[in-house]
């Protein structure tokens, strides 16, 4: 399963995407990252680029709402059907926000890598 | 409730104890021990080269380390306001922070800028905002600290023209840069250009500083943000000295004698670890940077070779669990800070994990660095730790490290190529990579979160909500700015600078004639990335 991950925005926080990178590669998932301070087209061009099963944004700079709502929009213009989900520093409250804007799932920064990684290997059975 | 008690269920005869530098750590401590490393250990006095019990003979005792306190004011009125209220209060310096579009040389009117002006810090386009940001403070009287870095070129000269402009003799004007953009390609990210020409506007400033701003600090290299980015303590100070000789080379290469801008390079490093090893870490280094100082640039003046630090944060040893532990955290890391010799404190509030600080939160820091000066007795008396045989002994060991790690950076083509290559980082984020499993696996206790917890800990985060408003009247500002100045005189000053970029000249003076035109920040570094180019991340993850 090929995960895409991407740092959308200009918060330069990427400890934890890494990590994640990391983990998710020690798991046996074929893993790409964007590196800091992409803009979501330049996200969406790697997407259509990478053809990834699963997109994960990672945001710190607490700008996930106005970001996710552009991402939204975006893969709508593109008719871009993947799945994508957000981790960082992101309050209970936005949660059900970001998932009315698309996001499959929001993991809180403090979330324990092992669930992280059992979502994704969920979302591997449902996608083969 | 989880089991923090693993280590204990060794017996005390087989228990291994392991610093995160690898140096193992002894049961006991003796003279031997001590002197084993260093055999001049009764001899080092402080304010006596190599510097390692403390820069100053009379440290504390003169007078305490200054409290920093980093602070993020959305807009120049906000930021105005709080310099006056120091001032009353009798402070004399402010740690300015700037929001991520000014930081990353943008406009606030940029497509990229959406939903981030004013976020993190002040937004600044034009020179018109630092004359609202300082309107009615004496220049002289104040130190300014502002934390740049990727656009610090353009900071640092609006900084000057305003002091030229206002009748202030560049020549006494004090305050500092942060402008270290080689970690921010390691750690914190807010680089522009390629690695070599960011090192280049670097040298400008230590350059421009040296000849016409004797008693500014252009530079303040930042283990901090290496280390928060995963490195050990050893390669915190093996990456920072690197970095500080890769522009301190630079500028020699100049013809900027080293007495003439070493004294003014400082360094911000990290305080959180285990206690002994993080005073170890600052007392090796301090001796360290002073020998590299004397010894390969051939320093005659004792300034010169000072470590001068602030010494603060600890973000990365903070927990959104339970952040109150926080509280406690810091005012260990404070305690290491003062034990260590530090020319100013800043410390990380203790919701720093989660959210900008509130200003409940902020205050509890302040107080912590007040209890601490004035409860304690920690400022009592020089250097308090010199001559106990394991800080002594420690430090010599971390010495050593330090310079075999630095030796490491020299078989990867010196710090400049190991950075753009991403070797550096990548070396970086896979021990974050390894300490993040420690922690989950539990072989790093957290208190908090894998020990000692329980479930209905879970912290509800509050959120410092975007100012809109403000934000608007940001953009609104800079286009009146833009409809009022001298368009020819803009052009005019902006074509130099062009010229003096492909002519590879000191880009200071061309960059504080734009913003006197009122030349944005965004425009400024547009002209600068069309002639040098974008630094280009290394890619560190791709599929096979």
């Amino acid at each position: 399963m090929k995960v895409l991950l991407a740092k959308p925005g200009l918060d330069g926080h990427d400890v934890g995407v890494k990590v994640l990178a990391h983990a998710l590669r020690e798991a046996g998932f074929e893993v790409a990252y964007t590196g800091l301070r992409k803009s979501i087209g330049q996200i969406a061009d790697q997407a259509q680029k990478l053809n990834p099963d699963v997109i994960g944004l990672s945001i710190l700079s607490g700008s996930h709402l106005i970001l996710c709502a552009k991402m939204r929009e975006e893969l709508e213009r593109r008719k871009l059907n993947i799945p994508w989900i957000v981790g960082g520093n992101i309050p209970d409250q936005d949660v059900k926000s970001l998932i009315e804007l698309g996001a499959r799932c929001a993991f809180p920064s403090g979330t324990r890598i092992e669930e992280v990684i059992r979502y994704f290997e969920g979302m591997k059975q449902t996608t083969g | 409730m989880s089991n923090g008690d693993r280590k204990q269920e060794q017996t005390a005869d087989e228990k291994r104890v392991f610093l995160e530098s690898g140096i193992e750590v002894k049961t006991l401590y003796t003279r031997e021990d001590a002197l084993a490393g260093n055999p001049q250990l009764d001899a080092e006095l402080p304010g006596q080269f190599p510097f390692t019990r403390g820069i100053h003979p009379l440290m504390y005792r003169k007078r305490p380390f200054t409290m920093r306190q980093y602070a993020g004011f959305a807009s120049p009125e906000e930021t105005n306001e709080r310099f006056h209220f120091l001032i009353r209060n009798g402070q004399t310096g402010l740690n300015v922070a700037f929001d991520l579009p000014t930081q990353c040389g943008l406009d606030s009117d940029d497509p990229a800028a959406l939903g981030e002006v004013g976020r993190v810090g002040m937004a600044v386009d034009s020179l018109d905002d630092f004359e609202r940001a300082f309107a009615g403070i004496d220049l002289s009287k104040i130190t300014v600290s502002m934390t740049i870095n990727g656009s610090a070129l353009v900071l640092m000269a609006m900084y000057f023209a305003l002091a030229e402009k206002w009748g202030y003799d560049l020549s006494t004007l004090r305050g500092t840069a942060q402008n270290d953009i080689l970690k921010e390609f390691i750690g914190r990210g807010t680089w522009i250009f390629p690695v070599d020409k960011s090192v280049k506007l670097v040298v400008d400033t230590i350059e421009y500083c040296a000849r016409n701003v004797p008693r500014y600090s252009p530079v303040s290299v930042c283990g901090y943000h290496i280390r928060e980015s995963g490195a050990n303590p050893v390669q915190e100070m093996a990456y920072a000295f690197c970095i500080a000789k890769a522009y301190s080379e630079e500028t020699l290469k100049r013809g900027v004698p080293v007495d003439e801008f070493a004294s003014r390079l400082s360094y911000n490093f990290d305080i959180y670890g285990y206690f002994f090893e993080q005073i170890a870490k600052f007392r090796a280094g301090r001796r360290l940077w002073a020998k590299i100082v004397r010894e390969e640039y051939g320093a005659q003046k004792e300034e010169s070779c000072w470590l001068r630090m602030i010494a603060g944060g600890g973000g990365a040893g903070l927990t959104k669990e339970q952040p109150e532990n926080n509280i406690i955290r810091t005012a260990y890391f404070a305690m290491v800070s003062a034990l260590s010799g530090t020319q100013t404190m800043a410390l990380c509030t203790y919701d720093e994990a989660y959210t900008i600080p509130t200003e409940k939160a902020a205050e509890i820091a302040l107080r912590t660095m007040q209890i601490l000066t004035h409860e304690t007795g920690v400022c009592d008396t020089v250097d308090p730790l010199g001559g106990s045989y394991y800080v002594e002994t420690l430090t010599n060991q971390f010495e050593t490290a330090i310079r075999q790690e630095m030796a490491v950076v020299d078989t990867w083509g010196g710090i400049v190529d190991a950075i753009a290559s991403g070797k550096v980082q990548e070396a970086i984020a896979h021990q974050a990579y390894q300490r993040e499993c420690d922690i989950q696996q539990g072989r790093i206790v957290k208190v908090g979160f894998n020990a000692f917890y329980s479930d209905e800990d879970r912290q509800q985060i509050s959120f410092h909500p975007y100012n809109q408003e403000a934000a608007d009247k940001q953009i609104t500002r800079l286009s009146q700015i833009r409809a009022q100045r001298n368009a020819r005189e803009v052009d005019e000053a902006l074509g130099t600078l062009r010229l003096d970029a492909q002519a590879g000249k000191n880009l200071m003076p061309a960059t504080i004639r734009a913003v006197k035109a009122y030349a944005t920040v965004g425009e400024i570094i547009r002209v600068l990335r069309e002639v040098y180019g974008e630094y280009e991340e290394p890619v560190f993850f791709n599929y096979a």
